[in-house]
């Protein structure tokens, strides 16, 4: 019975305005399939920090929470292995890894699970990649309430499909994932940051004096092109000096404010763009307030009105991007595609037919009201 | 049994006569992969020239109920491209150009045929490479790269295949052309393009790659460090990674590989090493200079009882000589050889390399290593005389016990040669029911009617198509097995 595995929801326990009835708090990855298994008539939304539960459209419908904030802590640290497994609910701040990392830019208070299912990622991404690069391994409950597992904990392994990489990204659709493996990096022993005004158009010239930067980021707000180098002391100094030089900036240990951070106020709307590297200056120049990685070209922006997030979207669809919007008020939420085109749209409603035939899953939340 | 021939009239008119085969004698050509003692000859071969022709060719097999099968250069080491008696292979060797280099995105776009170390010569004068440079570099194609997820020496530092790749241009099998990314990073929707890389083949073919170029470095040191027992050379292992340093490469080789490869190609090591280490670093030159120093120094404190730094890059590509050339060098020292593919966490590396030396000993066969030491990824090559009586079955046995002792390590049964229909088997060893019955949902939703390399990968199919058996004659009607 699921009233004995989840108690009755509170007023917090709603998603962008859809309240919930029940909640579950499994601690297991045994305990969470037994509530899924349980739930198998009602319609599942996961929490993991909640941080950014209430960005995407809200469920079309929503009858049980799982929350995962006691599936948490870390299960191994293999240092000598540099890989290290998770419990979904675990948050990313204040991991202890010692002298190593999981490079995976987060905001405050994100849990493994919501980082994964967002596929969020931030600046360092134009080294490190992102959280499909960095997981190795993944257990899932899917919405049947079976346990499964893919990948591994070593980091090359090419047996079977590599259905992290489907999970990553995928809202919670597909299942609820309770433990994650990730390949670690060493923590690098010096950094700096070079701050600059530099424009955007400058991009090509840092990557091609190949000092090999750990991030490149712009801001239009401030006009502002800001770039991370890692590494030893002795090459720290000398590649950042020599991106100095060339952007006429400046070195700081210390990243401006805007670094890392959405560009958008809370109740604003708020943008992924993605678009090939050359077509980043574009960007930055239409005026638009956005910021974010130009060595990669993914940014971020604040869209004023439905206007702009129409004008954003058709200048990176133009030149073979994507434009998404993460967030935005209610009234703007029901009235916008928060996706925009979603080529192989067909092929991805097949896959959710086949881990989730009744749609039970954070239904109406994903591409094409999957 | 569906009509061959009619199918192969049919493919005739829609591609042209000379790019379909249905001569036995020519299709004998395709009859193996890599792999070569698993022969199966198709019932038709197609080589299309475009992508619209692959969908013609799916779309033909699925109207007759058709299995066919994707080839590259056939280079693949687990019997993936192994075609199908009553099936068409459809072969991409006639898909080779390169569509454009297009550096200002750090994209190169190709079509499926194309040799991977194409891509690298064509970026190349524009400041950048394909990083992913699996020792088959010069003959295996990109689309055989995206299927099997390859990697290769460098992949420690650079990532795998599916790290380098961000569009594909897919025929799913049911004959539908479908974009997956493109040149700009993080489409929405699930991450499919994601899912098919590595998959072998059985979610359809690629028609079109978008890979991610890379900066060539501005500076790589490359050493060779010789040592008089291999867990000296694992401990150097550790202790580099320890210290925080990511090599591009660090690869080793006993003292049985090193015979054979100075039996093959001379690569001159030093003399009287039971193992030795390449270890290559790359990057700005202010960095790794230092981490080139403190390498150096690591070997040495480990034991190492010489240490050759590559003056140039003829120096370099001697070091790397030997190493490239070993599955194909221990041909000198042994009559037959099985290349097994399997990965261990690193830190177990000395000590299951220990428990494969006494496992052959006791199985009176010899076992030459050479492997991807940074992470794990095991080559072991078993030798063996056919023409003795129980030594082939007596190395298919320490062959298999190496998976096992992967697995029992909590590693992979393959790090980069795939499953195929080899390894299929071992599946259910790594994986249980459950996980390779959530692979195979995945299976059903891209080719419900399993029509797309049917019977590799997985031991026994789900139910949304094809029959069940395991038996391996059962799933290849017409497989020999030598
Ligand atoms: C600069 C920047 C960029 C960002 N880019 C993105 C972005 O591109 N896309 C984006 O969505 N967010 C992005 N974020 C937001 C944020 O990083 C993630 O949403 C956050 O990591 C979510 O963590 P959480 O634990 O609070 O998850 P929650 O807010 O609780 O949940 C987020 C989503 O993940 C699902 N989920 C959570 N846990 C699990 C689980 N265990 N199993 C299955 N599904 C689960 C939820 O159902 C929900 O859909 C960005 C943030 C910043 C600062
Ligand atoms: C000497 C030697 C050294 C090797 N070294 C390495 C190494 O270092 N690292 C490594 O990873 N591998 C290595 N390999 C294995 C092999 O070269 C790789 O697996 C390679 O990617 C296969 O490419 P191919 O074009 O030969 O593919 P094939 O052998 O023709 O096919 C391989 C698989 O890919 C599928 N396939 C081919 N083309 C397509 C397509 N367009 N769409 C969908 N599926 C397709 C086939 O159906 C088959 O399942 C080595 C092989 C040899 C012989």
């Amino acid at each position: 019975m699921i009233e004995d595995l989840a108690r009755p929801a509170t007023g917090d326990d709603h998603v962008g305005g859809v309240p919930a009835r029940l909640v579950a708090e499994p601690a297991t990855t045994e305990e969470a399939a037994a509530v899924v298994a349980a739930a198998r008539d009602l319609t599942v939304v996961v929490r993991g920090g909640g941080t950014k539960l209430h960005w995407g459209p809200a469920p079309r419908s929503l009858d049980l929470i799982i929350d995962t904030r006691r599936l948490s802590g870390m299960v191994e640290h293999a240092a000598g292995d540099l890989i290290t497994v998770l419990r979904a609910g675990t948050p990313l701040d204040g991991l202890e890894l010692g002298e190593q990392q999981l490079a995976l830019d987060h905001p405050p208070g994100a849990t493994v699970g919501g980082t994964v299912a967002t596929g969020a990622s931030g600046p360092r991404r134009l080294h490190y990649g992102t959280a499909r690069d960095l997981l190795i391994g993944i257990t899932v409950v899917r919405p049947d309430g079976t346990i499964t597992r893919a990948g591994g904990k070593v980091v090359k392994n090419v047996a079977g499909y590599d259905l992290g990489k489907l999970y990553t990204g995928s809202y919670g659709t597909l299942g609820l994932i309770t433990e994650c493996v990730f390949r670690l990096h060493p923590r690098p022993a010096a950094h700096a940051y070079v701050r600059s005004t530099a424009p955007a158009r400058a991009v090509p010239a840092i990557l091609a004096a190949r000092v090999a930067p750990a991030a490149i980021e712009v801001d239009a707000g401030t006009g502002e092109l800001a770039v991370l180098i890692e590494g030893t002391p002795e090459g720290v100094r000398e590649r950042a000096a020599l991106v100095e030089k060339l952007l006429a900036g400046e070195i700081a240990e210390q990243p401006p404010g805007w670094w890392g951070l959405p560009p958008w106020e809370a109740d604003g709307i708020g943008m992924k763009l993605s678009v090939p590297l050359s077509q980043v200056p574009a960007l930055v120049d239409t005026g638009a307030n956005v910021r974010g990685s130009a060595g990669t070209g993914v940014l971020y922006a604040a869209a004023r009105d439905i206007t702009e997030v129409e004008r954003l979207r058709a200048l990176c669809v133009r030149g073979g991007g994507h434009a998404v919007v993460l967030t935005a008020p209610a009234p703007v939420r029901d009235i916008l595609d928060m996706w925009g085109p979603v080529p192989g749209l067909a092929l991805m409603r097949r896959v959710k037919d086949q881990f989730d035939p009744e749609h039970r899953f954070a239904p109406g939340r994903f591409v094409g009201g999957i | 049994m569906a009509d061959i021939d009619a199918l192969a009239r049919r493919l005739r008119s829609e591609l042209g006569p000379e790019q379909v085969i249905t001569d036995r004698q020519e299709l004998r050509t395709y009859e193996c992969d890599g792999l070569a003692h698993y022969k199966v000859v198709p019932a038709v071969v197609a080589l299309p020239h475009t992508a619209a022709q692959v969908a013609a060719v799916v779309r033909a097999c699925v109207a007759a109920g058709v299995p066919f099968v994707a080839r590259g250069s056939g280079t693949g080491l687990s019997g993936g491209a192994l075609p199908h008696a009553e099936g068409v292979l459809i072969v991409t060797a006639q898909m080779r150009r390169i569509l454009e280099v297009a550096a200002q995105d750090e994209r190169a776009v190709v079509e499926p045929g194309v040799i991977n170390l194409h891509v690298t010569k064509a970026a190349t004068p524009h400041g950048y490479y394909y990083a992913p440079d699996p020792s088959s570099q010069q003959i295996c194609s990109i689309g055989g790269n995206v299927a099997e997820n390859s990697g290769g020496a460098h992949c420690l530092k650079y990532g795998f295949t599916t790290n380098h790749v961000t569009g594909l241009q897919i025929v799913a099998p049911d004959g539908e052309l479908v974009r997956l990314g493109g040149k700009a990073p993080d489409p929405p929707g699930y991450d499919l393009m994601g899912a098919f890389v590595g998959s072998e083949g059985t979610l359809g073919i690629a028609t079109e790659v978008t890979v991610k170029l890379t900066r060539l470095p501005e500076s790589v040191r490359t050493l060779l460090a010789a040592f008089g027992s291999i867990d000296q050379a694992g401990a150097a292992t550790s202790a580099i990674i320890g210290a925080g340093v990511v090599p591009a490469a660090i690869e080793m080789m006993d003292a049985l590989a090193i015979e054979a490869a100075e039996a093959a190609v001379a690569c001159g090591y030093p003399p009287g090493a039971a193992a030795v280490l390449i270890v290559e670093l790359d990057g700005p030159a202010a960095e790794v200079e230092a981490q080139f120093e403190q390498v150096t120094g690591l070997c040495e404190a480990n034991g190492a009882f010489e240490i050759r730094i590559a003056a140039d890059e003829l120096e370099r590509a001697l070091f790397w000589k030997g190493r490239k050339s070993a599955f194909a060098a221990v041909g000198r020292i042994s009559p037959d050889y099985i290349v097994q593919d399997g990965v261990i966490p690193r830190t177990a590396l000395p000590e299951v390399l220990r428990r494969i030396s006494e496992m052959a000993e006791s199985h009176g066969v010899r076992v030459a290593n050479v492997f991807h030491a940074g992470d794990g990824n095991l080559h072991p090559l078993v030798l063996f005389d056919d023409g003795v009586e129980g030594e082939a079955e007596r190395a298919e046995t320490v062959s298999g016990a190496i998976i096992d002792l992967c697995i029992e390590y909590g590693g992979s049964i393959t790090g980069e040669h795939g499953v195929g229909m080899d390894k299929a088997k071992y599946m259910p060893r790594m994986f249980g029911p459950d996980d390779l019955d959530t692979m195979q949902l995945v299976r059903c939703a891209f080719d419900p009617s399993h029509l797309s390399n049917p019977g590799k990968i997985f031991p026994t199919p789900r139910l949304c198509g094809e029959k069940a058996g395991s038996d391996l004659r059962e799933r290849f009607p017409g497989v020999e097995v030598f």
